[in-house]
């Protein structure tokens, strides 16, 4: 199971508390965008978005380059993991619900093939 | 899990979680029983209540009242020791089509998502997909960080259950 860092995951959450840095977020899901980009997208100024970008960069729910004047923002690793991580603390919980109920499904199942033989006896 | 029983390869036992978008969450796992059994143990209190709250995870269900059957309702009381006291879950059945397709709503909160299950039986096996759709982006998020306001407390618990064991 992913471990991850409580203080990381407090960073995470307060980066999510914004709805633009969560759109951000969904943005970057989809496809890498610069700053300009960004800030186009969610109609703020190029200063207002690096903001946004700086508190998403220091909780690591993303990472950026910069290639000569354009500086690039793809998801980070924090954010895949965190993501990784909930959905398989969801999987589990399905996984332990759905394991007891294949066994009464199976229990179902014999006793229904035992009521059919005996009705063909 | 069952080992070594026959016809069941290990794919079967396989429970797959997928974000299929930024509210939807989907749970798939596949059974080795045709379709009207799997539904049975999904509308028959005395066998859901078998399964729903599995005992590895330390809680049980007080009671377990479900009208399954199209506009019914279902209200569920569990305890944990860990809470003094007993938590309910409440909802009502959209959708009862038998062996086929159950909708329910989660109404213990206003960020509860509904739920449809569908059952498909192909050789004598069935699919069982449960697809939550939740109101908001930030339910579902909640849903899955399992620690936000909105989200019942027991399902909190029941995640820092599970991490704890892993």
């Amino acid at each position: 199971m992913v471990q991850y860092n409580e203080t990381r995951l407090d960073a995470s959450f307060a980066a999510l508390s914004d709805a633009t840095r969560r759109g951000v977020l969904e943005q970057l899901s989809r496809a890498d965008a610069s700053i300009t980009d960004l800030a186009g997208k969610f109609h703020m100024t190029l200063t207002g978005m690096k903001k946004h970008v700086g508190v998403l960069e220091r909780a690591a729910l993303v990472t950026t380059e910069k290639a000569g004047r354009v500086r690039t923002c793809r998801l980070g690793m924090g954010a895949l993991e965190e993501e990784a991580a909930w959905i398989e603390r969801h999987r589990q919980l399905w996984s332990a619900r759905f394991d007891a109920l294949d066994k009464i499904v199976e229990h179902l199942k014999s006793k229904e093939k035992a009521d059919a033989r005996r009705k063909t006896r | 899990m069952p080992e070594g029983k026959q016809g069941s390869p290990t794919a079967m036992n396989r429970t797959a979680v997928e974000r299929k978008s930024d509210r939807e969450l989907i749970v798939t796992r596949a059974f080795n029983a045709p379709a009207h059994i799997v539904f049975e143990a999904w509308s028959k209190p005395e066998l859901f209540k078998r399964w729903w709250v599995p005992k590895s995870l330390g809680m049980s269900m007080l009671s377990c009242d479900m009208d399954v059957r199209t506009g019914g309702v279902y209200r569920f009381v569990f305890r944990h020791p860990a809470f003094e006291q007993p938590m309910a879950f409440f909802g009502t059945y959209r959708e009862v089509t038998p062996h086929k397709r159950l909708v329910w709503t989660n109404e213990e909160s206003d960020q509860g998502a509904v739920t449809t299950v569908t059952f498909e039986e192909n050789a004598g096996k069935t699919l069982v997909t449960l697809h939550e759709l939740y109101p908001t982006t930030a339910a579902l998020d909640e849903a899955l960080a399992g620690s936000a306001e909105g989200l019942p407390e027991q399902f909190a618990q029941l995640d820092e259950l599970l991490a704890g064991r892993s």
